[in-house]
């Protein structure tokens, strides 16, 4: 009988941590312990006894209904193609080409931060969002949010009409009953009148919001975000004694330390910091040295993967090891220091020194802000500040303390001062600190609206909900993490009659109905008066950003630094009576308990603070690390599981290992229970337990509600990114999870390739290894005549990859590639034609681990295309190995055959043919497929044609660079470069020829277009002699 | 026990055993016949419009070129197709109060466009592009046929793959100068073969390697 599921045993693993050794990579614990039942389990990947599949459907009626609906097929398709009717314009405007897409520049700001884009446009519908790669803050970069905003546009999810009491209402309604509550209001100089808001940078919105304030004097603004960067703001004010932004220059730095830093993955800069980062890491073009990076922190990040050297460490763990290290480089630090390796103190402050001007010290938001005060002295003590550190005034309109000005909103309401509340944008009902109680304070104000993309749990305890206009349906301006203003254009009218944050406050003025485009160019108007008005303007809009907007960079000095101990400089008016929340002190108050667990709390990479749970391609996003779609879960380590006994089983699903079966925890801080899945992470610190915040929604739509679990219930203002004092108990119950780590082995092949920059230096050539491509060896099978023409490559350096994950909704968005959900997931069926797989290397403690981004190598000895009975896959004279969708009757032999696991099947109808809105959605240039058909990644074969197509119009070759394919153009460390390996000018060619350059399981002799430049890491020697 | 069969139905069994290849035979090649035949591929059925629109009239007695209507044949992969605007140009002035004008003054006054029926239809996992192949010398009539001569618009080819293919695997038998492109009276010349081979290496028409690679029209 076949084992349907296997339960890794921790015990088991512990003996064999040796293994962890040297060059072994390791994909799962259970790979690394290598029990004879894994491997068993393994061999069985296939079983014959599988009786009857888990589907309700049962296989043999399954077969019927498939056999009756194949008959019915073939009789429609002798009929006649279906009538087509061509419906041309009335008036067609001027610039629309049927045919021919065009570009528009915008931008997209999360928490209030812009993202420059500009977006491609198939007669007025918005298909895809790509880079501006002329805005001077993000130089054409953009990260999973922005990309898979498309979605987010045409979720058919989205509130779609103004609601008073949960009935359908109009926005004149509206319109009157905020022009009733100003009436009373003006009366009191709107002493009941309340604005909460998020993270503002807008000048135009900032500038409503201060006129309303000036007719009204007593109303007031509250701004809050979960995870907007608190502590981050509250250092700065710790460090200077006032607000300021801090630039962090990663292309100037050698020597990096990041302190629980994820600054290439979250944070609103971190889009520019890849670039940066990734420049003084790739090594191409004979280049031998590279920046060196420290990593200390708890949960296992995308910079941990990345740093040459990571140490885990509990959060307060860490604040010593800040201590400790800015004692080292002579800062001064007034906080005492805990126990902390000295090992590594020692050596990261002597490199640091070493680098006096060219090295940083970057703290994470999730650090007290007394540890962001130390790193502004580590920095100011290295002479880094001017070189690879800048300041500049802040880029919000009113840079408060949120959770100060929400704890002063939730007194307010307590104590019935509310007479209206008008929420725009946000979510506070859902993801307020825990022990404000928001719904409840929100339930003393007489009126409530809220404006909102959903009708989230907010607006269900809101009297008036009006829908949000996308960005992309809306004008508006934002500023970028530097400054940069960028005026937002829409590309399409609102699809719900959604309202902006401009017209929605403007419903607060004498003229109601303002719209966005009067308000926010009547805003720069007033900035740029006289007759270069229009010019300014069109270039601004045009261009997607305001030339030299970008905010200057400013010197302050660091003389609140000496300020030493609770001298907190908040500009908070005490509120009277029993304050609800006090600021943070530059004292840490974590020192409390070093015995019990921590808790961490961080935004997730999928769906953010909660407001993308509805995002389907977010959810079912592998995150960087731990390849989990579309759940959060309690993440832990490998010892601190097994201190409690937890550890997980692998079931076996539709033939692949996606669902994984772990044990359930229930997490105790502060007398708030939450019951979470529990998951294992190698190299996550031990004794603490991160949790990622997003999940749990209750109200999200259809995609959201219900997966994960809720972070926000155990979240105080105290506690807003960790606290000790957790309690976790292990539950007698289990709960699946999706997955995708499990599901190929890489049964001893060498696949990443990595060295130590000394190796590298030594043997450049490294990642060829004893293999040789074996271009004259006698095939049965013709070959094809390449020297002519184009000839179509890829490389991807693994060392500028960050596994950020971008390119894989880029490529989900370009190629309507479909969302499978978490069951199918389970099965092994996620659609995704680019993957980042995850190698990891060492111990179980602390392994180092590597991305590497796996798309359709384009193999010039495909395996695939021999096999397939109908010629469904076939060769393309430019050496592209295609998919003819239309041919393909679902065999599957190919995918057996490939062996690199790229070639997906929709094993059901997994592309939504009904939703009106996700049709407007599709790139027409692609097919969308059908049930029963392979596809995989074609090398954006649409994008080829075009620029082919172009280019012999105009009687000239494909230039260099004219073809980016959608994971290139998406990719914010510039990893992946597409091009003709025919024109040894091309870049693709040059990196081809660099000497890390390998093919993936080349020795197959398939020879792949795709090939990787191989990882180097440069390690301190003297933290790798220990 | 006496024979069950007749002698006799030797014979028949071994004309049915014979017979049925040819009848195979004859039932495959009534297939493709059928499947080519103007009643599979509506090929030669003037399509009803909403207006009876000419272009007999308006391209040969009217010597209105194709790209006056048909604006981005030369730039999309889209021909493109006229706006209301582009009709009332002329019938503004002229046959201004024709009732069978009616349906485009209807769309022009209410900003309601014309729902033409399509005659040259491709399935949907086709991606043609004309301007390529007008920038390539390929005619309008190669593809479309006597367009001029039609008082209601058919479709001449079968456009099934394989007719695709016939050009895509002989180009040089097709195409024409590019000033030819658009007249609809260019015939081939006798030496079409020579022709066509220069022109070939004048516009730089890709080898048929490529132009046969799936990729070319599939994606």
């Amino acid at each position: 009988m076949t084992k349907k599921t296997y339960r890794l045993d921790l015990e088991a693993l512990s003996g064999r941590l040796g293994r962890g050794q040297g060059r072994n990579y390791w994909r799962s614990l259970d790979e690394l312990a290598e029990t004879d039942e894994f491997k068993e389990f393994l061999e069985q990947e296939f079983p014959n006894q599988i009786s009857e599949w888990n589907d309700p459907v049962g296989r043999r009626r399954f077969l019927k209904l498939m056999g009756a609906s194949l008959a019915l097929a073939g009789a429609t398709g002798c009929l006649h193609l279906p009538k087509e009717t061509i419906v041309p314009y009335v008036q067609q405007p001027s610039e629309i080409e049927p045919g021919r897409p065009l570009y528009f520049a915008t931008a997209m700001p999360v928490g209030g931060v812009a993202t420059g884009l500009l977006v491609e446009s198939h007669e007025g519908r918005p298909t895809k969002v790509e880079g501006n790669p002329q805005h001077p803050s993000t130089l054409g970069g953009t990260d999973v949010f922005t990309q898979a905003s498309i979605l987010g546009l045409y979720d058919p999810d989205r509130s779609q009409s103004v609601s008073y009491l949960g009935e359908i209402a109009t926005w004149s309604g509206f319109i009157a009953a905020i022009q009733g509550v100003l009436g009373g209001q003006r009366a009191v100089q709107g002493a009941g009148l309340r604005l909460l808001t998020e993270t503002i940078t807008s000048p135009t919105l900032g500038s409503q919001i201060k006129t309303l304030l000036a007719g009204l004097p007593s109303a007031k603004w509250h701004q809050y975000e979960p995870a907007a960067p608190h502590n981050t703001k509250a250092g700065v004010q710790l460090a200077f004694g006032q607000p300021a932004n801090a630039i962090y220059h990663f292309d100037k730095a050698d020597v990096i330390l990041a302190l629980d830093a994820d600054f290439l993955d979250s944070g609103p800069a971190n889009i520019r910091y890849i670039r940066d980062f990734a420049s003084k890491r790739k090594l191409t073009g004979g280049g031998t040295t590279m920046s060196r990076l420290y990593s200390v922190e708890s949960n296992y990040t995308n910079t941990g993967a990345k740093a040459d050297h990571r140490l885990p460490l509990r959060p307060s763990q860490i604040e010593s090891f800040a201590a400790a290290v800015a004692a080292g480089v002579g800062a001064q630090t007034g906080l005492a220091t805990g126990p902390v390796p000295a090992e590594w103190v020692n050596a990261v402050v002597t490199d640091l020194k070493e680098h006096r001007g060219a090295s940083l010290a970057v703290v994470g938001e999730g650090q007290p802000p007394g540890v962001h005060r130390l790193g502004h002295a580590i920095n100011q003590a290295l002479g880094n500040v001017g070189n690879t550190v800048t300041y500049t005034d802040p880029v919000e309109e009113n840079p408060v303390d949120q959770i100060a000005s929400l704890a002063d909103l939730v007194q307010d309401m307590n104590a019935g001062r509310v007479q209206a509340l008008l929420i725009i944008g946000g979510n506070p009902v859902y993801n307020a600190p825990a022990d404000f109680s928001f719904a409840e304070a929100m339930n003393n104000v007489p009126l409530r609206a809220h404006l909102a993309l959903y009708n989230d749990e907010t607006s269900q305890l809101c009297h008036w909900h009006v829908p949000e206009a996308h960005y992309l349906e809306s004008w508006g301006d934002a500023r970028a993490f530097d400054g940069t203003v960028t005026i937002m254009q829409p590309l399409i009218a609102p699809l719900y009659n959604g309202k902006s944050a401009y017209e929605f406050l403007a419903t607060l003025t004498p003229r109601p109905e303002t719209s966005s485009y009067e308000i926010v160019r009547a805003y720069w108007q007033t900035k740029n008066p006289g007759a270069g008005f229009e010019t300014f303007w069109r270039k601004s809009v045009h261009d997607g950003f305001i030339a030299n907007s970008a905010l200057p960079a400013k010197t302050i000095s660091a003389a609140g630094a000496a300020n030493q101990g609770g001298q907190n400089s908040s500009q908070q008016t005490p509120a009277p009576g029993q304050p609800l929340y006090t600021p943070p002190s530059s004292q840490s108050s974590q020192t409390a308990d070093m015995n019990g667990l921590e808790i961490i709390f961080r935004p997730d990479a999928s769906v953010y603070d909660g407001r993308f749970a509805n995002n389907g391609w977010l959810q079912e996003l592998p995150k960087s690390v731990t390849k989990l779609t579309w759940d959060n879960a309690a993440l832990l380590s490998v010892d601190t599981a097994k201190k409690l006994g937890l550890s997980y089983e692998i079931a076996r699903r539709g033939g692949e290992h996606g669902q994984i079966i772990v044990d359930m925890v229930e997490l105790e801080l502060q007398g708030r229970k939450l019951k979470a899945a529990a998951w294992i992470v190698p190299g996550h610190a031990n004794d603490c337990v991160t949790l990622h915040l997003g999940y749990g929604r209750t109200n999200s739509g259809r995609v959201g509600t219900g997966t994960g679990f809720n972070a926000y219930a155990l979240r105080t203002s105290g506690s807003l990114w960790s606290a000790p004092g957790l309690q976790v108990r292990k539950l007698d119950d289990q709960y699946p999870l999706a997955c995708t780590q499990f599901q190929h082995s890489m049964e001893g092949r060498d696949i990443v390739r990595h060295a130590a920059l000394e190796e590298y230096q030594k043997d450049p050539g490294f990642a060829k290894g004893e293999f040789k491509n074996p271009l004259d060896t006698p095939s049965l099978y013709m070959s094809y005549d390449y020297d002519h023409g184009y000839k179509w490559g890829m490389s991807v350096d693994l060392n500028a990859c960050v596994g950020c994950n971008a390119c894989v909704v880029g490529c989900q968005a370009e190629n309507n590639i479909p969302v499978v959900g978490k069951e199918q997931v389970m099965n092994g069926r996620e659609m995704h034609w680019i993957r980042i797989d995850t190698y990891h290397v060492g111990q179980t403690s602390d392994p180092a681990t590597y991305f590497q981004p796996v798309m359709c190598m384009h193999c010039e000895n495909a395996p695939c295309e021999v096999v397939c009975p109908v010629q469904a896959t076939t060769h393309s004279a430019e050496g592209l190995n295609v998919m003819v969708y239309n041919r393909c009757v679902g065999t599957r032999y190919c995918s057996n055959n490939c062996p690199y696991k790229v070639r997906r099947f929709n094993f059901l109808l997994f592309a939504d043919w009904e939703t009106p809105s996700l049709k407007l959605m599709r790139n027409p240039e692609v097919t969308v497929r059908s049930r029963g058909v392979m596809e995989k990644c074609t090398y954006c074969v649409q994008r080829i044609s075009r620029a082919k197509i172009d280019a012999e119009r105009e009687g000239r070759e494909v230039r260099d660079g004219e073809i980016a394919t959608a994971c290139q153009a998406a990719c914010p460390a510039e990893a992946i470069t597409f091009g003709n390996i025919n024109d040894p000018a091309s870049k693709v060619a040059k990196l081809k020829a660099e000497p890390r350059d390998y093919g993936l399981l080349a020795e197959l002799n398939t020879r792949p277009r795709t090939t990787y430049l191989a990882a180097v890491r440069n390690p301190n020697p003297e933290l790798e002699k220990g | 026990m006496p024979q069950i069969f007749h002698r006799s139905t030797n014979t028949i069994s071994r004309l049915t055993i014979f017979g049925s290849l040819f009848i195979v035979a004859l039932l495959a090649w009534v297939l493709s016949e059928v499947g080519i035949s103007s009643y599979a591929t509506e090929a030669w059925n003037a399509r009803q419009q909403p207006v009876q629109f000419s272009h007999k009239h308006h391209a040969s007695d009217d010597g209105i070129d194709c790209r006056y209507c048909h604006t981005s044949v030369e730039t999309s992969s889209f021909a493109g197709m006229p706006p209301t605007k582009t009709c009332m140009n002329c019938h503004r002035q002229i046959w201004a109060d024709s009732p069978a004008l009616e349906p485009v003054r209807d769309s022009f006054r209410t900003g309601k466009p014309i729902k033409w029926t399509r005659v040259n239809a491709l399935p949907d996992f086709v991606y043609f592009n004309h301007s390529i192949h007008v920038n390539k010398g390929v005619g309008c009539s190669t593809c479309h046929g006597r367009v001029d001569q039609m008082p209601l618009t058919w479709q001449v080819a079968t456009l099934q793959m394989r007719w695709c293919l016939d050009c895509h695997r002989n180009p040089e038998s097709y195409v024409r100068p590019k000033d030819k492109v658009f007249d609809m009276s260019y015939e081939a010349p006798p030496d079409q073969e020579q022709l066509g081979q220069r022109l070939m290496t004048e516009y730089n028409i890709r080898s048929t390697a490529v132009l046969i690679s799936c990729d070319t029209c599939h994606r």
